[in-house]
């Protein structure tokens, strides 16, 4: 009975492992949901928002300009950010803001992005951290979740949009003039 | 959490469909693999990526810690991935981090100052750096034959990959690598600064 009883414990155990690295191998190598919180990315993504940031471009080294990202702040690695790619390594990005007279220029390091929030106005980015390396990205942000509540029956439901959020690229481009 | 519920009812009808079957050699021998396979490859993953990983020490800029002798012999390492979980790492330590400069090598250097400290660098732009926050500063212990902080300023504590904790090849060379600083590398003192 005690065999019985050790043997169902530990088949349990075995399969609670194996589940657990399942999951683990899922987040970290296919994707994730993520929460998104503060002013930085609007209007593409707002407070609160929660998106679906997928691994494998990160870890195939497909991350191309204009995606949006999910990386580990460079100050405090316990905390992510989520941004937008602006440049690759060797690209020249504009550093200087809109309103100077005189615009300046760099040159994004071998191994490293530029990054900054759709929300120029509000968001601290590369402008004031400077180019961050690759490796701190952990994904990129493909589906945003969207709520919206039937005002007939008054309860929340939640469908997945598939908005392209690459289009919003092009708007930004031509809102911006670069 | 989609994604888990969905290869969770995959595993459990192909496992099931597999048992179904009329039990031949050649297909037991099928459904023997392919639970093994489930079972054996994400165990591996999770270990290397979470627990422990194997590395073997290439190059001299470690030298004479690792590889003393050069040319073919590279020591292998093993580095301790369950330690660095909440990045928390000593001074002296040796660690692995993901090469800024490249984001698919890894390099192995030792820990020389933490955020706050104070350093006097050898050859990098400034003379004396303040490591900023969230970042360390490591160099190699071959002075001059390594591409270190001294050459790309501090590293943000979000790359770090692993702490070597023991040599494991050759077995003439097994030991537990236990943190030191070099003799006159580590972080200068404010109070000598002041003085």
């Amino acid at each position: 009975m005690f065999r019985r009883v050790l043997g169902k414990t530990l088949g349990f155990v075995g399969y609670t492992i194996q589940y657990g690295c399942i999951a683990h191998c899922a987040f970290e190598y296919i994707g994730e949901f993520v929460v998104c919180s503060g002013p930085s990315m609007e209007p593409t993504i707002i407070n609160h928002d929660v998106v679906f940031s997928e691994r494998m471009s990160r870890h195939l080294c497909k991350i191309q300009k204009g995606d949006i990202v999910i990386a580990k702040s460079p100050y405090d690695p316990n905390m992510n950010i989520c941004k937008r790619v602006i440049g690759l390594e060797g690209d020249k990005v504009c550093t200087s803001s809109p309103s100077d007279l005189f615009k300046t220029h760099t040159y994004v390091p071998k191994g490293h992005v530029w990054l900054e929030g759709d929300n120029l106005r509000n968001s601290t980015d590369s402008r004031s951290y400077g180019p961050i390396p690759y490796a701190l990205i952990r994904g990129r942000v493909c589906l945003k979740v969207t709520k919206y509540i039937d005002i007939y029956n008054i309860k929340k439901t939640a469908n997945v949009s598939f908005c392209n959020i690459r289009k919003l690229v092009m708007i930004r481009s031509h809102v911006y003039g670069f | 959490m989609v994604l888990i519920m969905l290869i969770a009812t995959l595993y459990s009808p192909l496992s099931s469909f597999l048992m179904a079957q009329q039990t031949t050699a050649g297909r037991r021998y099928l459904r023997a693999f392919v639970s093994g396979f489930f079972v054996a490859v994400p165990v591996t993953v999770t270990v290397l990526d979470r627990f422990a990983y194997v590395a073997r020490v290439e190059g001299a800029s470690m030298q004479p810690f690792f590889n003393p002798e050069g040319g073919l012999k590279s020591d292998i390492v093993l580095l301790n991935r369950w330690s660095v979980r909440n990045y928390q790492v000593q001074r002296g330590d040796i660690v692995s981090i993901v090469s800024p400069k490249n984001p698919q090598q890894k390099i192995i250097k030792r820990v020389i100052g933490l955020e706050g400290d104070f350093i006097r660098t050898l050859g990098y732009k400034n003379q004396y750096v303040r490591v900023p926050d969230g970042h360390f500063w490591i160099e190699g212990d071959h002075h001059g034959h390594s591409l270190d902080s001294n050459s790309f300023g501090p590293v943000s504590v979000g790359l770090l990959h692993g702490r070597a904790s023991h040599i494991i090849w050759p077995p003439s060379r097994w030991q537990q690598i236990k943190p030191s600083l070099p003799p006159n590398r580590g972080p200068l003192d404010t109070k000598e600064e002041e003085g």
